[in-house]
């Protein structure tokens, strides 16, 4: 049992030996990854892919905190149960539905509410606010994936502040506190470290998630996959991966792409193992929970 | 004293005059955080609605005895179906489970009832265990291409169900384990007591009790797994034809959504609806047999933070 | 310097609406506390029935009797803490001075800085400092002048009798504190807010014998500016820091009177058994 777990391991690694051609190509991260030229670089994935979760992030993490925050102070017993179920139902989603209804519907609500606007208003003086959006760039992927990680941080979310102890909601109130300021100075203080965890949880979901991306992001390659408008499309390591794996057309970008996968696998990694270092020391300080 | 006795009620005068005039911002304060959480709660529920909505509209429409029975016919052309798409998630999930379920129970009965407490490795397995949750499901893909693709030759089933496996068996270890936890030890004791090995404990008497809660966890994994497409885009390639071989390549229906939505063509978005449609009839279905399950046990199952 | 008209906006008093029932209306003012038929619930659970109680300003009540008979309800619906609890609810009148903060256009928020209240095991906020955790109401509430929050903070600690303890050390973790000194801090921060009635249920039932002595010691101080209300299941404690003494049974009041007299001579035969420990 124990021996696939590290064979699976094992063999993910095994690619790294396969890329093993141009490492110093990787570190250095330059940016070009055109067929016949033979030189790949991973930079611009990197920053598409960090770009998009960061909003993801961005928009996510308060959401999911204020769904946590109404879940176990605000509603009375009777809503927060359905709504637990709601909010669970959005993870058992399968990402391609997630990215077929944002391909088709969601994109259009991004473009005509928010990205012409600003277009209008800004575009021809700014040039963040760039070229005539059409929906898919690293800004729609970002929202959509915000929307991906809402269950996953909200729901630990919601376990970390009911592990707070109620004496010290209680303290807060005695001294007259509203409850918003009982979240303020008796929960958030105390989960501080444990939110942190509950929310890099998700960056590590936003940055995992493969086909979703690749059907919004834009899918360019190369320099032009740098994000530098807010309507630019652009490209994660991920979707890249998922587009050109089955087409590859010689074997040095077949290891190109999986030396993004291994790119994509430490920076996960290293995400999720400090995730659970934080969310399993605001366990450990109050072991006894609601009294 | 008489000079800080007077200092003192100064003092406390003044307290009381800012605490009733901050009184009321920070009663809007309180209702403005309030309508905040609201409109997060309303943030998450109407992308929820609007793509239970579009799904079973578009796919609604897209549904017939052609589509669920029909292999994919010439691209663009409005006949065909997803017919082997069916088949092949059905397959491949399946294999997956095969693959995973034993080990991942198996694992998750030593983790809760033979692995001693402190000991290295049940450490070492459920570290493992841990980092196999977090692994991108693209960068599993990419293993399982590199292990059995290039062994076998070829894009296979094998290989999908594999990748699939790897994803799931975490799942499947970490709810066992933890439904076997909750088992109560005077149950173990009752059965040590009267002579039965603990080989036998555990497997008709503890086993038994957490049966229903186990059975959720395969049943979430299961639900997982059918909505990946990453891992399968580069170990069963996806084709049009209905099973032909383990080791030959096979359609699912994520990768066929993903193949019909990135056709130019109407007829194909449209038929990638109804993919969808099918697909996530599987999941609920799964899912509410989930919920039952539990209900049965007693056993609240969130999803598990993967 | 008089206490009465301290708080008052108006040189008299105002007369509240809800007073009628219960006759003489300058006897109303005699009492800081006036508990009129106040039933409270758990869910369907009755655990108060109809409590009837006067309290006098600057005096020391104690509520005493077996687990179970609602003495930490009852002090818990004085602040209207208890209705916090999920399926609780209370009816009845609590009238604090001349008003019923169970009146329906009564704030709860608000009446805590009247009323204040420590708890069974001492709560301090654990992120924040001595000092930090003393000006918490007072930062809560908006107060932001440096200069005063200090004075508060020094007199609240000198009030609890924390001083001299850690005067050095405001800026030390709350929670480095020992149990009685934790205690006493939750006392200091109680206090910061200037409440007229203070609450404490079973203060030094975590406590050792030591730190109990000097909470007890600090009820004889505070009560001549407070009015301060103690739940215990110690009666020997009861005996020693109270004025008054209630005694509870099964969510009822079946004795009220002044300690001496509750210890020494009690008026109903439930309460000599519990006193002379026949039960409880």
């Amino acid at each position: 049992m124990v021996g696939i777990v590290a064979f699976s391991v094992g063999n993910g690694s095994k690619d790294i030996f396969l890329k093993e051609g141009f490492f110093n190509f990787f570190t250095g991260a330059d940016w070009n990854s055109v067929e016949g030229r033979e030189s790949y670089g991973a930079l611009p994935y990197i920053i598409g892919t960090l770009v998009s979760s960061a909003l993801a992030m961005a928009i996510g993490v308060p959401v999911s905190l204020g769904i946590a925050i109404f879940v176990s102070e605000m509603a009375p017993a009777r809503v927060s149960a359905p709504l637990s179920f709601i909010v669970e139902l959005l993870a058992a989603v399968p990402s391609i539905i997630y990215g077929l209804w944002a391909l088709f519907v969601f994109r259009f609500w991004i473009r005509d509410l928010i990205e012409m606007p600003l277009y209008n208003a800004f575009g021809r003086s700014i040039p963040f606010f760039g070229p005539t959006p059409f929906g898919l760039d690293w800004f729609t992927a970002g929202i959509v994936l915000s929307i991906m990680i809402i269950p996953i941080v909200s729901s630990i979310s919601r376990e970390i502040i009911k592990a707070v102890p109620d004496t010290q909601r209680e303290a807060a109130y005695s001294l007259g506190a509203t409850r918003w300021e009982t979240v303020r100075i008796a929960i958030f203080p105390y989960a501080k470290s444990g939110l942190l965890g509950a929310a890099i949880l998700g960056l590590g979901r936003a940055m995992g998630e493969t086909i979703l991306v690749t059907m919004i992001i834009g899918n360019t390659i190369g320099i032009a996959a740098i994000p530098h408008s807010l309507f630019s499309q652009s490209q994660s390591l991920a979707s890249l991966i998922a587009n050109e794996f089955n087409e590859a057309s010689s074997n040095l970008q077949l290891s190109a792409l999986i030396g993004l996968g291994a790119v994509l696998l430490i920076l996960t990694m290293g995400i999720n193992v400090g995730a659970r270092i934080l969310v399993s020391k605001i366990v450990k300080v109050s072991p006894g929970g609601r009294e | 004293m008489h000079r800080n006795e007077l200092n003192s009620n100064n003092n406390k005068q003044k307290i009381q005059n800012i605490i009733l005039r901050q009184y009321y911002k920070r009663k809007l304060a309180d209702k403005l955080v309030s309508g905040f959480a609201i409109l997060c709660v309303l943030i998450a529920i109407i992308p929820l609605g609007s793509i239970l909505l579009e799904v079973i509209k578009n796919g609604a429409s897209a549904i017939s005895i052609q589509l669920l029975t029909f292999p994919p016919g010439a691209i663009g052309s409005a006949t065909g179906g997803i017919a082997p798409a069916i088949q092949g998630t059905l397959i491949v999930v399946g294999l997956a489970s095969l693959i995973a379920v034993p080990i991942g129970v198996l694992t998750g009965i030593y983790l809760s009832e033979f692995a001693p407490t402190n000991g290295l490795l049940p450490s070492a397995v459920r570290l493992f265990n841990d980092v196999l949750t977090g692994l991108p499901s693209v960068v599993i893909g990419i293993v399982g291409y590199l292990t059995i693709v290039l062994a076998l030759g070829s894009f296979s089933v094998v290989a999908g169900g594999f990748s699939l496996s790897i994803i799931m068996m975490p799942i499947v270890v970490r709810t066992t384990e933890e439904t076997l936890k909750i088992v109560p030890n005077s149950l173990r004791e009752a059965g040590y007591s009267l002579g039965i090995s603990k080989f036998r404990v555990t497997f008709s008497i503890v086993l038994a009790k957490a049966k229903s809660g186990v059975l959720t966890g395969v049943v979430l994994a299961i639900a997982r797994i059918a909505g990946e497409t990453a891992p399968l885009i580069m170990t069963i390639l996806g084709t049009s034809l209905f099973f032909t071989g383990f080791t030959r390549p096979i359609d699912a229906l994520p990768l066929r959504i993903w193949r019909l939505a990135s056709q130019p063509y109407e007829s194909a978005h449209s038929q990638g609806w109804g993919a969808a449609l099918v697909l996530i009839i599987i999941v609920v279905l799964l899912s509410a047999i989930l919920k039952i399950l539990a209900q049965r046990s007693g056993y609240n199952v969130r999803t598990p933070h993967i | 310097m008089s206490t009465d008209n301290k708080w008052h906006d108006t040189p008299v008093p105002k007369v509240s609406k809800n007073v009628d029932e219960t006759g003489n209306i300058e006897e109303q003012h005699r009492f800081k506390v006036s508990i009129r038929d106040l039933n409270a619930w758990f869910g369907t659970k009755q655990a108060l029935k109809s409590i009837d109680l006067d309290i006098k300003p600057n005096s020391s009540a104690a509520i005493i009797g077996p687990s179970g008979c609602g003495k930490t309800t009852l002090i818990r619906c004085l602040n209207r803490m208890h209705e916090m609890s999920p399926g609780a609810t209370a009816k009845g009148q609590v009238i604090v001075d001349d008003i019923d903060i169970y009146d329906k256009g009564v704030d709860p928020v608000i009446i805590k800085r009247r009323i204040g209240m420590v708890f069974q095991k001492p709560n301090p906020f654990p992120t924040m400092n001595i000092y930090d955790n003393v000006a918490a109401g007072l930062k809560l509430n908006g107060v932001r002048d440096k200069k005063l929050i200090n004075d508060v903070v020094r007199e609240s600690l000198q009030g609890a009798g924390l001083w001299d303890e850690v005067k050095n050390e405001l800026d030390k973790p709350g929670m480095g504190l020992s149990g009685g000194q934790q205690q006493r801090l939750c006392i200091a921060r109680a206090l910061a807010m200037q409440p007229e009635v203070l609450l404490m249920d079973e203060p030094t039932s975590a406590l050792d014998p030591l730190a109990s002595s000097k909470i007890e010691e600090l009820v004889h101080r505070l009560k001549s500016e407070l009015t301060i209300i103690t739940v215990t299941h110690n009666m020997q404690q009861a005996a020693r820091i109270s004025d008054y003494t209630a005694f509870m049974y099964l969510g009822e009041l079946v004795e009220y009177g002044q300690t001496k007299q509750i210890f020494e001579n009690p008026q109903k035969e439930l309460t000599e058994r519990y006193i002379s420990g026949k039960f409880g």
